[in-house]
């Protein structure tokens, strides 16, 4: 199976606190590739890398054999019209309607003409359910919504990779549920290669194909849901589990308790 | 040694956003309305930026030169040269007031909302989803708002100045009764073009770069949280303003100096 990305050896700090030290990882084409840890371990940096918008410190991320960080703004730029990135937030443009919003790449990458476009959008937002929706502007959708339409958009020019930013995060049960079949479906049925980033466990373990686990800037631990959930490593066990116990730390390095409190 | 590495390390990243801030320019100038989506991402911003500052504009242009009418035949009347109210309204406005007063106005009103818009952009991520996509935001957000104040800024001041001549007529020849004829024909002998109304629209040029240039930067470099971008919006106002009163006394000493 080919790697359509390959991170070696990542090395990145911010202000001589080291986020990553020497990654390395391979997602696989036409898979589901999830990247999960406690919250704060640089997840949603590591998408960013894959995107170009932050260089590493040291190591290379290739796709397609082309290394990421020492491309020109140009070719950068070109490159990132085989992505499609779903933001926490969904991001949606907020001075155009929903329509608009999914057909700018489209309108910006092709010369199709405009009842084409028309076509496409609309089968867009028909696959995230959103058809009647077309006319409204961001401001007016709930959070589910807003992510589900600006998932269509990611997915507009049909990229061969699609990186996910906590998707589940803040989703009611049902939106959970549409969420998870949508993207397995696009996996399936378009072939797209998927990188999601999450901390929630249940859900990504559904339907990812291999998962790598973040913790203290390192890999701890990588391979497939089962052989993840089945893990004797007592770090494993605890975040795939959610026990409030174990050896990762909960609470933030403080000071010690009692001298707080003047008991000391 | 604190305080020396201190300045040291501030006057680097004072020349660092400097850099940011010349490569904004750059590619914004590089930038030209060429194709037929270029040219509607620019009209509507000419509208934001300039339509929607016309109003301000005229009514402070009206009243500046009302009150330049007032003050003006009150001090020349003390030595019987009310007629010469005309060119000194004409020519306070044209080669100070209009274009040093728009900017100021242009500053709070157009400038501070273009940095704030940006920088919402820049906290909601919808910049970084916009390079995601493909799309260059200097190209798509900044350069038609930073050629949008190009265009307008010039086209305002002069406004304002028609306007501030029209409201010192209002003043001098309807209020207070100076012939119509000695107003507006002294005027149109002591105005010149070249060496009033071109060094005029040249100063209107560069205050629209400087506030334009400013508020653009602001806004794309604005921390992305609700006390960041009101800094940055403070920023434009106080650093705008500033820069423009600053510009004017050289461009000033360049122009009339002699």
């Amino acid at each position: 199976m080919m790697s359509l990305i390959e991170v070696r050896g990542l090395c990145y700090a911010i202000d001589n606190r080291s986020i990553f030290d020497h990654i390395d990882l391979d997602v696989k084409q036409g898979k589901i590739t999830a990247i999960m840890g406690p919250s704060g371990t640089g997840k949603t940096t590591l998408l960013r890398m894959i995107g170009g918008q932050l260089r590493p410190d040291g190591g290379t991320i290739t796709m397609d054999g082309q290394n990421i960080s020492t491309l020109n703004r140009r070719a950068l730029y070109t490159l990132r019209q085989r992505m499609g990135m779903l933001f926490q937030s969904g991001a949606l443009f907020t001075d155009m309607t929903v329509f608009d919003n999914v057909a700018l790449p489209i309108r910006v990458h092709t010369t199709l003409p405009e009842t084409y476009v028309r076509d496409l959008v609309l089968m867009k937002l028909q696959a995230v359910g959103l058809r009647g929706a077309r006319d409204l502007m961001p401001s007016q959708l709930s959070g589910g919504m807003a992510r589900r339409a600006a998932l269509a958009r990611a997915v507009a020019l049909e990229p061969e990779i699609v990186m996910y930013d906590e998707p589940f995060a803040g989703q009611d049960p049902i939106g959970m549920g549409v969420l998870l079949k949508l993207i397995k479906s696009l996996n399936e049925t378009m072939g797209m290669t998927s990188v999601i980033v999450s901390h929630d466990v249940a859900e990504t373990a559904q339907i990812a194909d291999y998962i790598y686990l973040l913790a203290d800037g390192k890999i701890v631990c990588h391979g497939t849901p089962d052989h993840l959930l089945q893990h004797k490593d007592p770090h494993v066990c605890q975040f795939m589990q959610g026990l409030a116990d174990g050896p990762v730390a909960f609470d933030f390095p403080a000071s010690d308790l009692r001298s707080d409190f003047g008991c000391a | 040694m604190d305080f020396f590495q201190q300045q040291g390390k501030n006057a680097i990243e004072n020349m660092r956003s400097l850099g940011r801030s010349a490569l904004i320019l750059w590619h914004a100038a590089l930038w030209l309305p060429v194709s037929v989506e270029r040219y509607r991402l620019l009209l509507r911003q000419l509208y934001r930026v300039g339509v929607l500052s016309l109003l301000i504009v005229a009514v402070s242009g009206l009243f500046i030169g009302m009150v330049l009418g007032l003050q003006g035949f009150n001090t020349l009347s003390r030595f019987g040269a009310e007629q010469a109210l005309g060119q000194m309204v004409a020519l306070s406005l044209v080669r100070e007031l209009g274009p040093v007063v728009t900017a100021l106005l242009f500053a709070g009103r157009a400038g501070s909302a273009l940095t704030a818009e940006i920088g919402l952009m820049k906290a909601t991520e919808q910049l970084a989803s916009m390079e995601m996509i493909g799309i260059d935001p200097l190209h798509r957000v900044v350069a038609p708002r930073l050629w949008a104040g190009f265009i307008s800024m010039p086209l305002l001041a002069a406004v304002f100045s028609v306007i501030g001549v029209y409201g010192g007529q209002l003043v001098g020849v309807n209020l207070l009764g100076l012939d119509h004829g000695s107003y507006w024909s002294n005027m149109q002998s002591a105005v010149d073009f070249y060496d009033d109304v071109v060094n005029g629209i040249i100063k209107s040029l560069v205050f629209g770069v400087l506030v334009t240039w400013i508020a653009v930067y602001q806004g794309y470099n604005a921390r992305p949280t609700a006390a960041g971008i009101g800094e940055s919006t403070t920023r434009t106002v106080v650093f705008s303003s500033l820069a423009v009163l600053g510009v004017d006394f050289l461009l000033t000493a360049v122009m009339f100096g002699d």
